[in-house]
Formats: C-alpha cells, sequence, structure tokens
C-alpha cells in the first residue's frame, strides 16, 4: 500500500463540495446554535421556576448523551414520531439542538459572571430590563465569554463529522468513501485531519483576533 | 413646598432572612445641603442608601423623595400600596447614585458611560447626548479622558466618570455609597474635591461615608446609625464636639490612626 495523493487530487472536486457541506453546517450550527442556548439561558434566568426546571432537563439529556446516539435516534427514530427528515436537514437540526444545550450554560456562566453592581448602575440612570440586557449585559457577555465561545465553536466543527453515519454527504462522509471504494483510508483520513486542523487553527485565530479588538473593554481595576 | 424635605424616611425596616438591618429608620434630608451617614460596618447605612434608590425593597415603612411617595404610598390605615412602575420611575429618576465600586460599564469610553441613559432613556440624539456629556465630564476635570475605556483610567477617575455619569441626568438629589472606600488614599481626594464642588453648588447630597474628615467639614447634618438604628443626628459640632455621645466616642477611637482625629 503506497500513499497515493494522486487519488485525493483527482477527486478534490467532490471534496471541495463535501468540505462546503460541512462548512456550511458547521457555521449554520453554531450561529442556530448561539441563539437558542441565548433564548433558553435568558428563559431559564428571567422565567419562572417551572421553566427553567422545565428546559433544565432537555439541556442535561443533550449533555448527558453521546452526539452520535443524538443524531441516530433523530434520523431514524423521527420516522416513528412523525419526524421524516432528509438527512442534511436532520444533520442541522441535530447540531442546533446540541449546540444550543452546550452554548446555553456558556451563556448562563455569562450571566452569573457579570458584576452585580454593572446591572444596577445601570438601573439607577433609569435603563429598562430589556435596554440593560442589550446595552450593557450582552456587550459584556460577549467580551467575558469569547474564549470559550470559540472553543466550544471548534467542537461543534469537529461533532459534523458525526453527522457521516446519517450519511450527510459532508467531508468526513466523502472522504471515508473513498477510502472504502480505493482502500485509501490513509490518504484520506491524512487529509481528513489537516483540513479539520486548518479550519480550527482559522477559527481560533479569529477569535484571538477579536480577543485583542475586545482588549480593552476588558474589566477594570478597582 | 420650601419646608418639604428632598427626602423623608419614615419607620423604614428592612430584614435579610431573620437579620433586621434597618430598625425603623427615621431620616430627613433637607434640600441643597449635605447629609452625611455614618457608622460602623453592617450599620446599615449602606442599606438605607440602597433602600431609598430603590436597589433594595423595604418591608416596612415609607420613603419620599419631594414630597413624592417613592415604590410604596401610605394608605389610610397607614398600609403599604405598591405604585405603579411608571410613578416610581418618574420619582426615582430624581435620584442620582454612585457607588462604591464604581461600577462603570466596561465596554463603553469614559464619553460613552455619561451618555448612555440620555441616549437610551431620554432619547437624545447621540450628538446631542455625547456633548452634554461632555461638558459633565469637563466638571469633573475629565475632558481630556473622555475617549478612555474604564480599564484605562485611574479608580478616582473613573470614580469621577460614575459622578458624571449620575449627573448628566439632571439629578435633584445625589447619593453616594462610599464613594472613596474602594480608592488608594492618594486618589480620595481629587473625588472629594469633585464632591466638594458639587456641595457648594447647592447640590442635595446624601453620603455614606468613613471620611469622618469630609462629613466634618462639608456634612450640614451628620448622621450616626448602628445597627440598624439611628443613634445621634445633629451639625458637625454638636454631633463631634465634645461632650459626645458614648457610641460616637467609641467609633472616632477608632479613627484616630487615620488622621481625622486633627480636625475634630
Amino acid at each position: 500500500m503506497t500513499f497515493d495523493l494522486d487519488l485525493i487530487i483527482s477527486f478534490l472536486p467532490d471534496i471541495v463540495r463535501a468540505l462546503g457541506v460541512t462548512i456550511l453546517l458547521w457555521i449554520a450550527g453554531s450561529i442556530l446554535g448561539i441563539i437558542l442556548g441565548f433564548v433558553i439561558a435568558v428563559l431559564r434566568r428571567y422565567g419562572s421556576r417551572t421553566v427553567d426546571l422545565a428546559l433544565l432537563a432537555p439541556v442535561e439529556l443533550i449533555r448527558g448523551t453521546p452526539f452520535l446516539v443524538q443524531v441516530f435516534l433523530l434520523y431514524y427514530g423521527g420516522p416513528f414520531i412523525g419526524l421524516s427528515l432528509d438527512s442534511i436537514t436532520a444533520g442541522l437540526l441535530g447540531l442546533t439542538i446540541y449546540g444550543a444545550a452546550y452554548y446555553s450554560e456558556l451563556w448562563r456562566s455569562g450571566f452569573i459572571a457579570i458584576p452585580k453592581g454593572h446591572i444596577e448602575a445601570a438601573q439607577c440612570v433609569g435603563l429598562n430590563r430589556r435596554q440593560t440586557l442589550r446595552r450593557i449585559i450582552l456587550p459584556e457577555m460577549t467580551m467575558l465569554l469569547l474564549p470559550s465561545m470559540v472553543n466550544m465553536t471548534i467542537l461543534m466543527l469537529k461533532e459534523t463529522a458525526i453527522l457521516s453515519i446519517i450519511s450527510v454527504p459532508e467531508l468526513t462522509l466523502a472522504v471515508s468513501a473513498l477510502g472504502t471504494k480505493y482502500y485509501a483510508f490513509v490518504e484520506g483520513f491524512a487529509i481528513l485531519a489537516l483540513v479539520y486542523w486548518a479550519l480550527v487553527e482559522a477559527c481560533s485565530a479569529m477569535g484571538r483576533y477579536a480577543e485583542s479588538r475586545l482588549s480593552k473593554y476588558r474589566f477594570a481595576a478597582t | 413646598m420650601t419646608d418639604t424635605p428632598a427626602i423623608k424616611v419614615e419607620k423604614l425596616v428592612k430584614r435579610f432572612g431573620k437579620n433586621t438591618v434597618l430598625d425603623g429608620i427615621d431620616l430627613i434630608v433637607p434640600r441643597g445641603q449635605v447629609t452625611c451617614l455614618i457608622g460602623p460596618s453592617g450599620s446599615g447605612k449602606s442599606t438605607l442608601l440602597r433602600c431609598i434608590a430603590l436597589l433594595e425593597e423595604a418591608n416596612e415603612g415609607f420613603i419620599e423623595i419631594d414630597g413624592e411617595p417613592l415604590g410604596f404610598s401610605s394608605g389610610d390605615f397607614g398600609e403599604r400600596n405598591r405604585l405603579p412602575a411608571a410613578q416610581t420611575r418618574k420619582v426615582r429618576s430624581r435620584i442620582g447614585m454612585v457607588f462604591q465600586q464604581f461600577n462603570l460599564w466596561p465596554h463603553m469610553t469614559a464619553l460613552g458611560n455619561v451618555a448612555e441613559a440620555l441616549v437610551t432613556v431620554r432619547g437624545m440624539a447621540r450628538k446631542d447626548a455625547e456633548e452634554r456629556a461632555m461638558a459633565q465630564l469637563s466638571n469633573v476635570g475629565l475632558r481630556e479622558r473622555a475617549g478612555h475605556y474604564p480599564s484605562e483610567l485611574s479608580g478616582g477617575q473613573q470614580q469621577r466618570v460614575a459622578i458624571a455619569r449620575a449627573l448628566a441626568l439632571d439629578p435633584g438629589i445625589m447619593l453616594f455609597d462610599e464613594p472613596t472606600s474602594s480608592l488608594d488614599p492618594e486618589l480620595t481626594g481629587e473625588v472629594l474635591n469633585v464632591m466638594r464642588d458639587l456641595a457648594q453648588s447647592g447640590m442635595t447630597m446624601l453620603v455614606v461615608t468613613h471620611e469622618i474628615g469630609f462629613a466634618a467639614s462639608v456634612g450640614s447634618k451628620i448622621v450616626f446609625l448602628d445597627h440598624g438604628k439611628k443613634i445621634v443626628e445633629g451639625k458637625p459640632d454638636e454631633v463631634f464636639g465634645k461632650p459626645r455621645h458614648e457610641r460616637i466616642e467609641q467609633f472616632l477611637d477608632t479613627y484616630l490612626d487615620r488622621g481625622a482625629a486633627t480636625l475634630l
């Protein structure tokens, strides 16, 4: 068995197409997860105790089970409860729900980390709850949570590989199909590792850039 | 109307669980004067201030601002009726608050901190709000620091920005909660000077402070609290002059090593 790069190059258009699906699902899933996670965190914080508990259960369930199992149940189990989704939709939905559970916990930690005094100061100058959330809490949290948000988003990229089990035509599926067909596993998975790593590095670099831009907003010493 | 005090507190009780922090406080804050609340830690002075700023809700009693009830009105039988939120917001907007920890918003410049409520709450155009904010920053001597973020300012500068932020909304009353307690002695002076100027301009001020020197020289009225009760109240020379109340005597002893004794 040789390390046959020509094989990979000849299938490059297919690989690039699959990479497109991966990136699209990753970005869409992360953005939707961040938004849904925020909604969950806000409901848990400002809603009644019942709402908090009602949302705690699904969040814990998602965090407590492997993504692979969730995706499998959603795609193959969905039809039993009348939820027949094509693989890409199921993949995106699964990724969003999975991400939302983790992102909601990050948002929650952000709410806790903001000094109470900053919110009291907003109250004292007359900002109402919504204005305080939009003008004070959200920007402060963005600054506080950026490193952990980037970290979670990196994990989201790697979780897209799991979607190959429900035959989402993403990168891992495309490359492992090549492997099976031409018995070129090493080449394929080496390329996979490199591509995921490159994407992760790009994402981290963007995060570092944003962090450096935000550094002057850091909390002041008192 | 001229006789209506700026703040009137009646039989205020505040409990945290089983702990009674304010035990039936009566307080009059006259208009255009500086009233200083002093007392040992845990005496309830900060809690009293926070109740007046509505950051805490008292369990019993009433607060009036310029003769208008704050938060609750008194019914025919002395029962408390909660007032509509709009009314409470209106009364509360006459009060400016300055915190021990400054509490500037870290993602906004000094100018942004001062202009924020003018834009978001008062609906002013950003440009007009910043013009007014700039004037306030000039008043506290920070015009050239307007573009700095809180993390780029010293504690004293941050506190002066916080004072400008409160003043920008044109409050009739300013509350100060230990405004210099988290500052180095060197930076305390610049904040106290701003407060002194403010007092001279005729602002009604209620100041919780450990700066006995400031209280004695700027305060027109001193209120000494201990264990949630008002122990002594009067003009500085009545409270600090001899013969002193026994509890004041003990309290002042703890300040001897802080240089305050020479003032008294």
